[in-house]
Parts: structure tokens; C-alpha cells; sequence
């Protein structure tokens, strides 16, 4: 009795709970989900930071090269977290990037479409195509794994059969020219801040080709899009009632509907968001390239999603970051390039990315054990 | 107007050639907490779920404030004020207190278009909302899978009054819960009550009911066997009602000849 008037007075005295312990900030870093990748990334930064730090990869031509290379992954990789913080995954990634890439060439090379349309209409088949995904799933109560795993052979291949029986060929090239003037292809194809760099250049303080142009001409439009959706997920997942709903969905199905959370529509509206996530993906890089491959995004899918689960995804649902997935992303692109300014063969570049990944489920478990466990 | 808030007459309901429930009929008044008695497969659930809104019932009506209602679906339920506490709670563990308690129906602020779930707030109502039942939370940001089972349990169905829940339905609020932490729901239970709700308890632990219900209703197989007033019926009256009852007394019996074996 006496311990507990006492713990009373001190309550009172010190105007808080006696029983919330001072946590300390590292504590707090702990119980979020992109601890894991924020570790993993600054060490990765450090190894290539001694490994290669004088052969160029942190020139302003290599950051932007490592950086692009992270920023197509993140764009997926994001919506991929989105979709398994909702509970589901999509396997149909990769293939969606092909298909959304033959849909903005064989209309602009052969029917003649202006390249802005061909863009939107790839859009909209990427919202058809997601929304198929997400009605299946929520109709049928089918693991997502199953549907989109079916959804990756039939757009992989009618991407294929398409592009042949109208081209005859896996690729369809010739964008480039099209390009310019276009009111929405810059979206996708335009280095930004290139005014930065030519002042940087003429100062000499990056390196310049032999005609005096810098090297490194700009920003490029995946790491604009990828820093402006990394910023628009979290503000969603953070933020907004949406947000909360998607945790809510991937949390616990049964409970969230009970409750009055739409789970079939936040569903839906996650598959349509991988599904554009990847359109977006191809616009950038059949633009950049000027031509579309039937192959394009081949096992992109499996990279997203192992990007969002170093980020700190958990594969169960209903927890996860986006700017956990980013830097996952960013791991996986600077890690790839990385390899191939040390001696280390680039073979060797898939065990990592395997090992990274087993480390971060291990390490993602024992948070949430860590989260959830009674006091 | 007449004196019960909530009436479910004769109410049937027929899953095919099953009949789960057959003409149940409770009344309800503002303030009072009827137990809903009955051994696994008396027809709680059923009748819970009729309740929820989430079966139509096949015969019967239910009258609320005087006005017959049919519910369409669960929202139906909850818009007019009948709140269900499930017994999975519908909390998500890995979500904070804050998260769970406004899920579905967050507060919002901001522009039109570019609206924010306004998480102040929400924290600030929920932490006063908790410390009313007298649980402290100690930091609505924790996740709600470091709370003990009691205050889960409470977090719910402060939820459910928050948001505007006259008639409170609870499945089997203490049935996983340890003594003192089954005591702590009982006594928000009660003290809910007490402000003018009507409470369903459903239960099968009679010891949990009968301190702090006005009134006994017992399922048996898909019917009711009548209602009664705590001052008219025993606590080892309504044990034995129950289907349990009997099977209790023959165990009893049984012991009793074992042990006059063994002594012998």
C-alpha cells in the first residue's frame, strides 16, 4: 500500500506517468520500421567510401550514375512497400514494365499515335491492369501471390506475342526522335538542374568531356520521381486517413472491415498504384533508351520487393516504410554499381543482394517481436 | 414512448434446414446489462451477429427507440448506435493506441482535397479517453500489442462508446482474460452502464455474469429459455439452465462415486 501512495506522490511530483520510462532516442530510432536500411545504408556508403572513394564513383558522374540506378528501383520498390504494408504482394512488376513499355512504342512507331497519347494510354492500361489484379484478389479471396504470379505469364507473354505479330521483332525502336516537343514525354526524359552543372562545370569543379561540356549533364528524371514519391508515400502512409487504412488493411482484414475500413478499395487502389509505379518505370527507361524490349523489367518485381523488405516491410502486412523501401533501393543501386569500381568480381553482386535480404527479415522479426510484446 | 430502448421480438434464423435461432425475444432498457447465457452452440454468436447487422434475421423485428429497423449491413447497425465489440476486438497489434482507436473513422483537418488525419488530436482524445476507464496509456504512439489483455479488451469498447454507441454488444469480453483483468473490464462494463447505455454482455461464465448483469437471458440450443431477473434466479439456478447445468450435476455425482470407490 505504501509503495503505491508513493508512486502517486511521485506522479504527482514529477507531472508525468511514473511508469513511462525515459526512453532514450535510440530507443524511439528502434521501434521504426527503416532502422534496418538506414543502418545498412551508411554502411554501405562507408565500405565503398574506403573500398572506392578514389576511383570515381562519388564524382558528380558517378553519384548520379549509382543514384539513377537506385531511383528506378525505388519507384517500384515504393509502391511495393505500399501494397505489402496493405497485405499483398505483386509479382506482375516486371512483367507490367514490359508490357507498359510496348504500349508507349507500337502505338507511337506504328500507328502513328503522337507519343503523349501512347503515354496515356499506357496509363490507363496500367490502371486496368492493377485494378484486374486487386478485383481478383479481393473477389476471390485468392493469395495475391497466386494472381499476379499468373498476371507475370500472361502480360510477359502477350507482351511478346503482341510485339511480334505486329513488329515482328522483340524490340521496337525509334522513340528518340519523338521525343522533343512532346507536351508530356519530359516528364520522364528531361535531366533537370542542368544549369547547376554547366556552372559547376565551368568552374571546373566536376570533370568535363574533351568538347568542355560537363560529364554529368543533369539530374536525372528517375530521381526526381523517386525523391517526389518517396515524399508523396510517406505523406500518405503518415499523414492521411488513407494511410492509415492501408496499415489498418494489411494489419488485420477482418478487424479494419469491422471497423468500417473500405479493405477491397484501399486493396485495389494499391495493386493500380504498383501498376502505375511501373508505367512510370518504363516511361523513364524506354524514353531514355528510346526503345521498347519485350524483356524490359525481367525480375524487377522480386528486386522491388526485396528493396521494401530491407526497408523494413514486413511480409505479413500491415507494417513498413517508404522511405524504409527507399533506401533499400538506394542499398541495392549503389551497391550494383559500386561493385564495379572495386576488384570485386560483379558476379558476386547477387549473393549480396540475397544475403542483405535474409539479414533484414531476420533483423525485421525481431523487431516486431520487440514492437509487440506485451510490457 | 415506451421503456425500452432496444427490442428484438421473436426473432428467427434458418441456415438452411439449420435452425440457429428460434422466436428469441429481448428487451432492453437505458442503463441495464442483460447476459446472454448459453454453452458453445446455443446460438450466440448467431444471435450476435443478427444483432451487428451482419445476418438478416428470417422472422422477427427489432424495434429501436420505438422505430422498427432493418439493417442492411454492419454499418446500418453502427450508424443507429448498436456498437459490437467481437471478441477478436478488431484492434490491429502492430498499429498505436491512436491508429486503433480512430481506425475507420479518422479526424480529419486541412484544405479540401489535401485533408490530413489530424494525429494531435486523435492522440489527445484517445489518451483522455483511456485515462477515463483508468488505464494510463503511457504513450498513444505505442502499439497496441503492449497492451495487456484487459486493456484491449477496454480500449475497444471505449472505442465503441466513443463513437456513439447507445447499445452495447459484447462477445465473451472476459473469456481470455485472467481474474483481475476480467474484473477491471466488468467494472468499465458497469460503470458504461451507469451513463445510460444498454449493455448485451454474451458470455458463457456465469460467474463473470451474474455480479454485474440486471437481467439473464439463456440460449439452449437455438432458443431461449426465457429471461429473468437477477433477484428471481439463482447463480446456481442459471449454471444449471445452461446445457452445461445438468452435465455438471451428473459429473458430480460420478466424482462422488469414484471417490466412495477409492476410499472403499
Amino acid at each position: 500500500m505504501s509503495v503505491k501512495s508513493e508512486s502517486i506522490q511521485s506522479k504527482k511530483d514529477s507531472g508525468q506517468d511514473e511508469r513511462l520510462k525515459k526512453i532514450s532516442p535510440l530507443r524511439v530510432l528502434l521501434n521504426r520500421p527503416e532502422l534496418g536500411a538506414l543502418g545498412g545504408s551508411i554502411l554501405v556508403f562507408i565500405f565503398f567510401g574506403i573500398v572506392a572513394g578514389d576511383t570515381g564513383m562519388f564524382s558528380a558522374y558517378g553519384t548520379l550514375n549509382f543514384l539513377d540506378v537506385s531511383a528506378n528501383l525505388g519507384i517500384i520498390a515504393i509502391a511495393a512497400a505500399m501494397l505489402m504494408i496493405g497485405g499483398e504482394f505483386d509479382l506482375s512488376i516486371g512483367s507490367m514494365i514490359g508490357f507498359a513499355g510496348i504500349c508507349i512504342a507500337i502505338p507511337a512507331i506504328y500507328w502513328g499515335w503522337p507519343l503523349w497519347t501512347s503515354i496515356i494510354f499506357a496509363f490507363a492500361m496500367a490502371v486496368l491492369i492493377g485494378y484486374f489484379n486487386g478485383i481478383m484478389v479481393v473477389k476471390t479471396g485468392l493469395p495475391s501471390f497466386i494472381v499476379t504470379l499468373a498476371m507475370l505469364f500472361v502480360l510477359r507473354g502477350a507482351t511478346l506475342a503482341i510485339t511480334r505479330l505486329i513488329t515482328g521483332r522483340t524490340q521496337v525502336p525509334g522513340l528518340r526522335v519523338l521525343i522533343e516537343d512532346d507536351p508530356i514525354a519530359w516528364l520522364f526524359a528531361t535531366d533537370t538542374f542542368q544549369w547547376l552543372f554547366k556552372w559547376l562545370g565551368s568552374m571546373k569543379l566536376i570533370a568535363l568531356r574533351t568538347d568542355g561540356t560537363p560529364l554529368a549533364t543533369g539530374i536525372p528524371p528517375s530521381v526526381i520521381w523517386f525523391i517526389a514519391l518517396t515524399l508523396f508515400a510517406t505523406w500518405i502512409l503518415m499523414k492521411t486517413r488513407y494511410g492509415n487504412w492501408i496499415f489498418a488493411s494489411g494489419g488485420d482484414k477482418v478487424g479494419a472491415t469491422n471497423v468500417g475500413v473500405p479493405v477491397g478499395r484501399v486493396k485495389i487502389s494499391l495493386f493500380i498504384g504498383t501498376a502505375v509505379a511501373s508505367t512510370i518505370f518504363a516511361c523513364i527507361q524506354v524514353l531514355d533508351a528510346g526503345s521498347a524490349d519485350t524483356m524490359r523489367g525481367t525480375l524487377k518485381e522480386l528486386e522491388a520487393i526485396a528493396a521494401a523488405v530491407v526497408g523494413g516491410c514486413l511480409l505479413t502486412g500491415g507494417y513498413g516504410s517508404a522511405i524504409g523501401a527507399a533506401l533499400g533501393a538506394i542499398i541495392f543501386g549503389t551497391v550494383s554499381m559500386g561493385i564495379f569500381y572495386t576488384d570485386v568480381d560483379t558476379d558476386w553482386f547477387k549473393v549480396f543482394l540475397g544475403a542483405m535480404m535474409l539479414i533484414a527479415v531476420v533483423f525485421n522479426n525481431y523487431i516486431r517481436k520487440k514492437v509487440t510484446e506485451t510490457k | 414512448m415506451s421503456e425500452y430502448l432496444v427490442q428484438f421480438n421473436n426473432i428467427s434464423k434458418f441456415f438452411g434446414k439449420v435452425i440457429a435461432l428460434k422466436d428469441v425475444t429481448m428487451k432492453l432498457k437505458k442503463g441495464e446489462i442483460m447476459c446472454l447465457l448459453g454453452d458453445n452452440g446455443a446460438g450466440k454468436s448467431t444471435l450476435i451477429k443478427t444483432l451487428a447487422g451482419v445476418h438478416k434475421p428470417d422472422e422477427g423485428e427489432i424495434i429501436f427507440e420505438d422505430q422498427k429497423i432493418v439493417f442492411d449491413s454492419p454499418r446500418d447497425a453502427l450508424d443507429i448506435g448498436i456498437g459490437t465489440v467481437y471478441q477478436d476486438l478488431a484492434l490491429v497489434s502492430l498499429m498505436s493506441v491512436t491508429r486503433n482507436f480512430f481506425m475507420g473513422r479518422e479526424p480529419q483537418k486541412g484544405l479540401p482535397f489535401l485533408k490530413t488525419f489530424d494525429i494531435e488530436k486523435a492522440n489527445t482524445i484517445a489518451a483522455e479517453r483511456m485515462g477515463q476507464i483508468g488505464i494510463d496509456v503511457r504513450d498513444p504512439s505505442q502499439a497496441v500489442g503492449t497492451m495487456s489483455g484487459g486493456e484491449r479488451q477496454c480500449l475497444a469498447i471505449s472505442r465503441a462508446i466513443y463513437f456513439g454507441a447507445k447499445v452495447l454488444v459484447l462477445d465473451e469480453p472476459t473469456s481470455a482474460l485472467g481474474v483481475h483483468q476480467a474484473s477491471m473490464v466488468l467494472k468499465y462494463i458497469v460503470k458504461a452502464a451507469s451513463q445510460g447505455l444498454a449493455v448485451i454482455l454474451i458470455t458463457h461464465n456465469v460467474h463473470h455474469a451474474y455480479p454485474v448483469g440486471n437481467s439473464f437471458t439463456v440460449l439452449n440450443r437455438g432458443k431461449s429459455m426465457g429471461t429473468f431477473q437477477k433477484k428471481d434466479i439463482s447463480r446456481e439456478k442459471l449454471l444449471s439452465m445452461m446445457a452445461g447445468g445438468e452435465e455438471l450435476d451428473k459429473l458430480e455425482v460420478e466424482l462422488k462415486e469414484m471417490d466412495r470407490i477409492e476410499n472403499n
